[in-house]
């Protein structure tokens, strides 16, 4: 596990690398033969990782999800995909560097990539709100995918937003008319979507972008109708809750598999996308060009239909 | 001493204010006393200062649909339990309160109606269950309806007044945004008219899905509306509110309705609309 910051649950993990690495630091240094223990200790830390991964609590895995490490969209643009061009503004009021787009390459074919940006350190993170749009940030995107299917180009949507932004001027502009327009727009375009939730996939503000022919989600990544605080807030009364929230929403990525809302999950590394963000862009990678290789297939009408008949059948009730 | 007092009053929140039981009716905005004969003419609005009180879904279906009458559907239609979803109380305790308190199963009349002699599909919303909020029930009555105006080749009314999505469905009520989103848009490339009627409050998932989505918008006054709710919005940004911030008459100033309408005249409203938008 590289440096910077740690999690709780992280720490055993990291407390035995280091051990390790001292371990060998000193044998080299020292002539002393370690090999034996530092063998054991690899065993004891792998079997360590193995018991905390396996049994992260959902509040655990969302926390993993806002690791300050965890790639983001940028990353994985920068990872798997070559000849990015970067398109900005919504044409109407402004850009939104919480949501970035353009054109870019996957395995040689052309893709419009969109998705929310989140920043690394205070200034890029207030750069980018955090991730969380604005109204043209919606309007931005949907421009993007009209321009995508004007030239007959599928989209690739990457989703990590804590939500969209609750702000004077995001009302003021129309934030709920900017996410409802893109959604039932997504519905009427000719080319295939493909959608991967990344990271954070809170609520409308996840939606606004959300609606694909196929979507993923990275294994420790979340989406839920409102995030874990916000629930607590309203449910419990008290943000501290948001553990609780979390089991009761169900909000990790075997969930939605359960509840039949995604179509895969992509696993990461064992320890979270950050300990190894080439490994997960070579996942995602995999995945993105399979379901991209089957979606041209399809023709345009039938991929329509498929899309809304996806979206359709989602909800349970009874009819008594 | 003025500067001590908070000058501004902040948004009310009109949740508890339930029709009166009594003779006489005090106005909750500007404290006019009405006799409540006299309110039940007026449409439960204030003589005074146009106050809209809440009413009944039966209310606006009587005076929005001809004779009041409406040939319900999807009436059977219950909530499940898909997340065994618990906070202080189970969902299905939620949901039984719900019902005992509005005689419903769920926050949505659906069905077939007539404006002056023009077949709609027309669906409203119950803010007395639970807030109004949309779950799979309500996201499947508000679809059908969509696809009974698809079916019929006739105009879609949907009066929408809700606090958003349902938690207690989690993942499933987000989806009934799309889902509502996207029947919406074949109804639109069939150009049969939408004309979506806010009434207050609503806000977040529905107003973020098909209340936005009206070929025409038209609002009741005073109705709070938007995508994030105040409190929410006040604690992000961590100061006060401008007034009226959020209101119908907010939302017309900056762009996002076509028209606030007196609740006594919206019914000579969406007729004359329907009549410009549709001549079947």
């Amino acid at each position: 596990m590289s440096d910077g910051p740690v999690l709780e649950f992280e720490r055993p993990i990291v407390e035995l690398e280091k051990k390790i690495s001292d371990m060998k630091d000193f044998s080299v240094g020292e002539s002393i033969q370690l090999d034996g223990e530092i063998v054991s200790l690899q065993k004891k830390l792998e079997k360590l990782r193995e018991e905390i991964y396996s049994n992260l609590t959902r509040w655990q895995k969302v926390q993993l999800s806002r690791h300050p490490k965890r790639p983001y969209t940028l990353d994985y643009v920068r990872m798997i995909m070559t000849d990015f061009v970067e398109l900005h503004g919504d044409r109407g009021y402004a850009d939104d560097p919480a949501m970035v787009g353009g054109f870019a390459n996957l395995d040689g074919k052309p893709v419009m990539v969109v998705g929310q940006q989140k920043g690394r350190d205070t200034k890029q993170k207030l750069y980018r709100n955090f991730g969380m749009a604005h109204p043209e940030g919606y309007r931005k995107a949907l421009r993007l995918f009209r321009l995508a299917e004007k030239f007959d180009v599928p989209i690739v949507i990457l989703i990590d937003t804590p939500g969209a932004f609750p702000g004077i001027g995001a009302e003021e502009r129309g934030q709920a008319e900017a996410i409802a327009r893109t959604i039932r727009e997504m519905f009427t375009l000719k080319v295939p979507i493909v959608v991967i939730i990344i990271g954070e996939g809170a609520s409308g503000g996840a939606l606004g972008i959300g609606v694909g022919d196929r979507v993923m989600m990275l294994e420790f990544s979340w989406y839920s109708v409102i995030s874990p605080e916000g629930c607590a807030a309203i449910l419990w009364r008290d943000n501290a809750h948001a553990p609780e929230a979390a089991e009761a929403l169900k909000v990790v990525s075997s969930d939605l598999v359960d509840l039949e809302i995604i179509d895969t999950v992509i696993p990461e590394p064992p320890s979270g996308a950050h300990t190894d963000p080439q490994r997960a862009a070579e996942m995602v990678k995999k995945e993105l060009v399979a379901a991209l290789d089957e979606l041209r297939e399809l023709p345009v009408d039938q991929l329509l239909d498929e899309r809304l008949q996806k979206y359709r059948v989602m909800g349970e009730y009874d009819e008594q | 001493m003025e500067w001590f007092r908070k000058a501004k009053r902040g948004l009310a929140t009109t949740e508890k204010k339930n029709i009166p039981e009594g003779l006489w009716t005090k106005c909750p905005d500007c404290g006019e006393i009405v006799y409540s004969k006299k309110m039940e003419q007026l449409l439960w609005v204030c003589p005074n200062c146009s106050y809209h009180f809440r009413i009944s879904s039966l209310k606006y279906i009587q005076l929005l649909l001809d004779g009041g009458r409406l040939e319900e559907y999807d009436q059977d239609l219950v909530s499940r339990d898909p997340l065994k979803f618990k906070d202080s109380k189970r969902y299905p305790d939620r949901i039984k309160a719900a019902q005992q308190k509005t005689g419903k199963k769920d926050g949505v009349i659906s069905g077939y109606g007539e404006i002056d002699g023009t077949k709609v599909s027309f669906a409203i919303m119950d803010f007395a269950f639970i807030g109004g909020s949309m779950g799979s029930v309500v996201g499947e009555k508000i679809a059908r309806t969509i696809e009974r105006a698809l079916e019929a080749e006739c105009p879609l009314i949907i009066i929408s007044c809700s606090g958003g999505a349902r938690m207690q469905e989690g993942i499933l009520s987000l989806m009934q945004m799309a889902k509502t989103s996207g029947l919406l848009a074949r109804l639109a490339e069939k150009r049969i008219p939408y004309i979506s009627i806010l009434i207050n409050p609503t806000t977040a998932g529905v107003m973020a899905s098909y209340a936005s989505l009206g070929d025409v918008i038209i609002a009741e006054p005073g109705a709070l509306l938007g995508f994030a709710g105040p409190r929410v919005i006040k604690q992000t940004i961590g100061q006060d509110l401008p007034e009226g911030f959020q209101s119908s008459q907010f939302f017309l100033d900056k762009g996002f309705l076509d028209s606030v309408v007196n609740r006594s005249e919206l019914r000579e409203t969406v007729s004359k609309l329907l009549k410009f938008m549709w001549r079947k």
